[in-house]
């Protein structure tokens, strides 16, 4: 077991809903990156949990920025901190929203200049601040506020976008496997250049799930496929433990599915499309590990 | 020492010797030389900057909102469109109160494509937090550059400034140009909110009405404590390097009965028309306003005032007109000259004069 460190970066009196997986993410996160850090957050759930003005419930600096300017942002705070000789780690920490629709210009700007920093998205799956819409992140056939019927389009490919500008670092990771978040923050933070991580964070009201089910639903999503736990580093893919057991012996899609209330009265069709997604990825990502696309 | 230079190269002699740590900018006509020749002095290794090439003018804004944040001096240049784009950061910059330094060179926007001169650009971002300085000659881009980074930087304004050049009349011609040696002139930044993580603390933190309306009449409260540091900045310029322009440049306005406003160019153009009524024995001055905000109080009682306006907000009227009928309660001739590079000359201004109708608008050029 890797040792995880006592200090505490997210104090107790966050906003967070209950049994918020993100809050959960960003506590391991600063862990493993400690006190030398600066957050960008751009507008998301955790410019609500971080608290009002005059407090803050985190103990490292936090640039709050607007929408779509945190990878940008980001970009000019770490070449100003280079040129001051200060390594202090920069890390956006950016929800779904922020990062594959409005915020991805910003992200592929900053990845293709091979700017020094960790953007981080957690990824709920919708627009959870503003009370769940729907993102370009949000999976077929799911309801939000703005898919009553259950949305029509598949979860847009955040990984293969991101891959494109071939960073030396990038990794999933989800709220339910803390041990391996933290040694993923790690190794991105040990590696200069655009690192970034992927965080699937369940999110209990957004979802439709009871919120002690918070990391049973991570474990679900990741038991089934339909989150794969894996890393890409300098292009070489390699795929997680509890994956690679997913893809020798999965769980149902049909089981994380018909516990989250967003999913209820799924058609056939969108839920087909969801596991041949899910099948599509693992097939794509295996290939990759073994070298043969 | 002497040379000639454009309005463009000006700016970007003067950022060279400001030294910023951080430069973020994306390239736009005809604001394109100057982050062109930022991109050369830094190849050259003639400045430490780093320069950041990025994507959009929405992110130059936010890469110099990270920068500045962190304590260090940074520049950006846009124009136009490149401007508007980049609307919602300039918000940003004022509210988190970052001394940025910013060149826009004016353009008309579109539809349809124009490139040349209209001040509609920056008048859309007058109610920001910024300063804004309009400048006439090389000469004055170069020096209002210099004493922008002052005046941003002084702690008693921590506020953004705009150097606004007219597109092409001036970021184009050449002129002659006196480099100084800037020496002690722009101290050492202090940037007292600057990020520390020894320090950890929230910063645009979600904020409730209270707290937020403080931070507001505080950005009010700096840009009137603004014209002060302005005044003593120009004051120390001209003791060290011999120029002086003030708020408001005037030009025979001692006994004037009619007076012109404009701004930029066509503010330095209107000298000259003032100089041939003068010789048909019309008692006639000029006022250049330089700073759109903090926005100058002018001398105009008992005066005929004739105002230029390179902008317009439809449904209401040219802009400066319309703030000086409501800041002195005159009765000005609103010209609407100029827009997307109109010409307008010393003739046509001193036309202007003679023929005008207080209380009148004018679109110059457009036939009834």
């Amino acid at each position: 077991m890797t040792e995880i460190p006592k200090e505490e970066y997210v104090l107790k009196c966050t906003s967070a809903c209950a049994g918020c997986s993100s809050s959960l993410i960003l506590r391991y996160v600063l862990k493993a990156a400690g006190p030398d850090t600066v957050l960008v957050i751009p507008a998301c759930c955790t410019s609500v949990i971080q608290g009002i003005y005059p407090n803050t419930a985190m103990n490292v600096p936090i640039y709050n920025v607007a929408f779509a300017a945190a990878a940008a942002c980001a970009s000019g705070m770490s070449e100003a901190f280079q040129s001051a000789g200060k390594k202090t780690n920069v890390i956006v920490y950016a929800g779904d929203g922020g990062t594959v629709d409005i915020g991805i210009q910003a992200l592929s700007g900053a990845f293709e200049r091979k700017t020094d920093f960790l953007y981080i998205c957690y990824d709920n799956e919708a627009y959870g601040n503003t009370g769940m819409q729907r993102s370009g992140s949000t999976p077929i056939g799911a309801r939000t506020t703005t898919t009553p019927g259950g949305k029509t389009h598949s979860k847009k490919d955040l990984d293969g976008i991101v891959a494109a500008h071939d960073p030396p670092y990038m990794a999933t990771a989800c709220s339910a496997y803390p041990q391996d978040l933290f040694k993923k923050v790690q190794k991105a933070l040990s590696i200069r250049g655009p690192k970034f991580l992927h965080i699937l964070a369940p999110c209990p009201p957004g979802w439709r799930y009871s919120s002690e089910k918070t990391i049973e639903m991570g474990k679900l999503a990741v038991k089934s496929g339909m989150w794969i736990l894996y890393e890409r580093e300098y292009g070489k893919v390699t795929i997680n433990g509890p994956s690679k057991a997913a893809m020798i012996k999965p769980v149902p899609v049909e089981d994380y599915i018909s516990v989250q209330g967003r999913f209820k009265g799924i058609s056939k069709e969108a839920l087909e499309s969801l596991k041949s997604q899910a099948e599509r990825n693992a097939k794509r990502l295996s290939l990759e590990e073994k070298g043969i696309c | 020492m002497l040379t000639i230079a454009t309005g463009n190269k000006a700016v970007a002699a003067a950022v060279r010797q400001a030294n910023p740590a951080v430069i973020a900018a994306y390239p736009i006509t005809p604001q394109t030389e100057i982050v062109e020749q930022m991109a050369e002095y830094v190849t050259a290794g003639e400045l430490k900057s780093r320069y950041i090439p990025v994507e959009s003018e929405h992110s130059a804004m936010a890469a110099c909102i990270g920068a500045s944040i962190t304590g260090v001096r940074t520049f950006t240049a846009t124009s136009s469109h490149g401007l508007l784009y980049m609307h919602e950061m300039i918000n940003w910059a004022a509210g988190a109160r970052l001394p940025i330094v910013m060149a826009n060179v004016n353009r008309a926007l579109g539809p349809g494509w124009n490139v040349w001169a209209e001040h509609t650009d920056a008048f859309q971002e007058r109610d920001t937090g910024w300063l804004q300085v309009f400048v006439s000659t090389v000469q004055e881009a170069y020096d209002a550059t210099l004493m922008a980074f002052r005046i941003a930087e002084h702690n008693d304004v921590l506020l953004p400034v705009m150097v606004n050049l007219d597109g092409f009349t001036l970021s184009h011609i050449m002129q002659s140009l006196e480099t100084v040696n800037p020496g002690d002139f722009i101290p050492p930044l202090h940037l007292p909110h600057a990020i520390d993580p020894a320090h950890p603390a929230g910063y645009g933190t979600l904020t409730g009405p209270d707290d937020y309306f403080k931070f507001r009449w505080d950005i009010e409260r700096s840009m009137r404590d603004s014209v002060k540091v302005i005044r003593e900045t120009e004051q120390d310029f001209a003791d060290r390097f011999g120029r002086s322009y003030g708020m408001t440049e005037e030009y025979r306005c001692e006994d004037a009965d009619v007076v012109v406003i404009a701004m930029g160019t066509l503010g330095k153009e209107a000298e000259v028309a003032i100089d041939l009524l003068r010789k048909e024995g019309i008692r006639a001055g000029s006022m250049r306003i330089r700073w759109l905000r903090p926005f100058p109080t002018l001398d105009l009682a008992g005066r005929d005032v004739v105002v230029i306006d390179r902008d317009y907000s439809f449904g209401f009227g040219g802009i400066l007109a319309q703030s000086l009928k409501a800041k002195h309660r005159c009765e000005p001739y609103s010209v609407i000259a100029g827009l997307g590079g109109q010409e307008v000359t010393y003739d046509d201004i001193a036309g202007f004069i003679r023929d005008r109708k207080p209380g009148e608008e004018y679109w110059f050029g457009v036939k009834a």
